[in-house]
């Protein structure tokens, strides 16, 4: 098992290198970005343009700049054009006295994302990591809220679905998960609020909280009503995914022989479909997994963007348009790591569950 | 003799008589009421988007002309207006069915663009492996591996598209998925009989991806392609109600929603009719979708 895991994660090298490959080339690419900001401003005069474009080691080669990026340049001492700056000629061997003024140069202040260096945002001027770690915790709050809402609704009602087939129970449920499959999340968010918040005034129409005094929010249970609407609209479309799965892989294993085989012994129908189909009956939860994390990360910037939810969906789509790119990379690569992560998981608990699954 | 000669004959007519899978499936589509519902939906709605001109030329109105004095949030069923008016005054029903044809032409241009580099980067790589395949499939691993929303409101929000280079934008994450499947297909046709009797008679590798490799990917393609078109409309919604997608005068569904939601108690009508359509035309894809499946299955029997 152990084995299993390092050579998934050794796999997964090649991908994390072409996320940040990825991602450095539309920060490249990107029209308006830093380089070009420079350029295009016009009251910077042409001395000091040259010197802030060496400064911020935007004049050098792309390849130079990923690695910078990606690696950091604190571990790089060799100041080839003077200006006091490490400029990414890498090698630790270097001299630390290139230009023999009797002072060694500066290395740069950049540790690279490999270490857990995003940079700071240009809109906050917070390090990147500190503005994700301040909004990952209502992402997450309202993200395994909604997968346990989705779990706890779309299992059993896949179990009975498939054990009523083709009665009343069965198409409804069946209607209504291609529908919420269609609904786009944004419009099922708007037509709840319309109902529930503004028609009945039930719950609140968006945020997270209302601070206390000091600004910080309420305990979780004092604050639930806030949770309610977003985690329905998100859990609409997973609950629809999981019941169909589950039905489908629960007519499966009733079709089989030891499930004749314990009804013919006069078990009852409960105990046969609860506990005897359902085991094997849960199998796609762990396939479905990994999707469903993927999709956290994509619900979350239109769910949290309709409700003001304060989490990492809403700070990606703010930092978009802000062109607060520093932000959006990190967000991206964060998001990467987590969809990653998502597979890895869903592919170990596959093999946990099923033992037909061999591992090589 | 001539009798075998006759037997043979009538062998050969009676092949060229017998349906093929693709003629049993159609038949079998054409037989299956909730997807011809769903087929007649379509057209209806993108018929409707196509006539948008003749429709509002006929009704008398104009989607972009703007009534500043007090015809603003009318109602339903206001004289004139079938389905009222919007914060400027303009005619929702036209509004409707001119934002139709972009969303519809965005949804079935991606979709099929992503379908033909789908297939033939499916085959391509498929058929001659090796280092292409790698790089193809390190590629694919990689955009996998980003949530494709955050990669597309990234790419959005830094390159700003029009319609047409929303298109793009959006094939470029959604090609993957058909290239994976008809990879895998092709993957296990090459290596079957006839396949190497083609080459032993010397064909070459075109007329072999061509003749024996295409036909048996696309019927699998052509099952995915209803949703797929489903998929990209939602996305485009999304992206269009961010304010990322196509950004208005054109009107698409998805910025028609993303703009009511500023009244969407002084005229909720404005929010109900664009995402009743988005919802509809996805709705029908996947009906659509699921019995283009169930026909095009080899298994099922008459």
């Amino acid at each position: 098992m152990v084995k299993y895991i390092v050579r998934r994660l050794v796999q997964s090298i090649p991908t994390f290198f072409g996320i940040t490959l990825l991602s450095y080339l539309l920060l490249w690419l990107a029209p308006g970005s830093v380089v070009e900001r420079l350029y295009l401003a016009p009251n910077i005069k042409a001395e000091t343009r040259a010197r802030l474009a060496k400064q911020l080691g935007i004049d050098d080669p792309f390849h130079i700049q990923y690695l910078r990026w990606l690696a950091g340049d604190d571990w790089l001492r060799w100041d080839s054009d003077g200006d006091g700056i490490a400029d990414g000629s890498f090698t630790l061997l270097a001299p630390l006295d290139e230009d023999g003024d009797g002072i060694p140069e500066p290395p740069g202040d950049n540790y690279g994302i490999l270490r857990g260096d995003f940079g700071r945002s240009f809109v906050k001027k917070e390090p990147v990591m500190d503005v994700f770690m301040a909004n990952l915790l209502a992402t997450l709050e309202l993200g395994i809220a909604a997968i346990l809402t989705s779990l706890v609704i779309g299992i059993p009602v896949g179990v009975i679905s498939a054990v009523t087939r083709g009665r009343l129970f069965d198409n409804t449920s069946r209607v209504m998960a291609v529908i919420f499959d269609a609904v786009p999340n944004f419009y099922l968010a708007y037509i709840l609020i319309l109902i529930f918040a503004v028609g009945l005034d039930l719950v609140p129409i968006g945020g997270r909280c209302v601070p206390n005094l000091y600004g910080v929010c309420p305990p979780f249970y004092a604050r639930m009503d806030y949770l309610i609407l977003p985690t329905i609209v998100f859990a609409a479309g997973f609950v629809a995914l999981f019941s169909r799965y589950i039905r489908t892989s629960t007519l499966e294993v009733l079709s089989q022989d030891y499930i004749r085989t314990a009804r013919a012994k006069g078990l009852s129908p409960r105990v046969v479909n609860f506990r005897h189909a359902m085991r094997n009956a849960m199998i796609p939860v762990a396939t479905l997994l990994g999707p469903i994390i993927t999709n956290v990360w994509a619900g979350a910037i239109v769910i949290e963007t309709v409700f003001a939810w304060p989490g990492v969906g809403r700070i990606a789509f703010t930092s978009a348009i802000q062109q607060d790119y520093p932000v959006v990379m990190g967000i991206v690569i964060f998001a990467s790591l987590g969809t990653i992560l998502g597979f890895l998981l869903s592919d170990i608990l596959y093999v946990l569950i099923d033992p037909r699954i061999r591992l090589d | 003799m001539q009798a075998d000669d006759l037997k043979l004959k009538l062998d050969a007519e009676a092949v060229l008589r017998s349906k093929s899978l693709t003629d049993l499936a159609l038949a079998r589509l054409w037989r299956d009421r909730l997807s011809m519902i769903a087929i007649a939906i379509l057209l209806f709605l993108t018929l409707a988007s196509i006539a948008a001109p003749l429709i509002t030329g006929a009704l008398g109105v104009d989607p972009n002309t703007t009534d500043a004095s007090e015809s603003k949030y009318l109602p339903l069923f206001s004289e004139g207006h079938l389905l009222g008016t919007d914060n400027l005054g303009r005619d929702h029903l036209a509004r409707l069915l001119y934002a139709g044809q972009v969303s519809l032409f965005i949804g079935f241009m991606s979709a099929f663009l992503a379908l033909v580099i789908g297939v033939t980067l499916g085959i391509l790589t498929g058929y001659f492996g090796g280092v292409i395949d790698d790089v193809v499939n390190w590629i694919i691993t990689t955009l996998n591996s980003i949530p494709g929303l955050v990669l597309l409101i990234v790419i959005s929000a830094v390159f700003k598209p029009d319609a047409n280079s929303l298109i793009l934008v959006i094939v470029f994450l959604t090609w993957t998925a058909t290239t994976r499947l008809v990879r895998g297909e092709t993957l296990s046709i090459r290596s079957r009989e006839y396949i190497v009797s083609a080459r032993a008679i010397g064909a070459s590798h075109f007329r072999i991806m061509q003749v024996h490799i295409l036909p048996n990917v696309f019927s699998l393609t052509i099952v995915t392609l209803a949703r797929n078109i489903g998929i990209v409309m939602l996305i485009e919604a999304a992206l269009s109600f961010l304010g990322l997608g196509v950004q208005p005068p054109t009107a698409t569904w998805g910025n028609m929603l993303s703009k009511s939601r500023e009244f969407i108690t002084k005229a909720p009508h404005l929010m109900i009719f664009p995402g009743l359509l988005i919802t509809v035309v996805v709705l029908c894809l996947y009906v659509l979708g699921d019995g283009l499946r169930d026909a095009f299955d080899p298994t099922a029997t008459d």
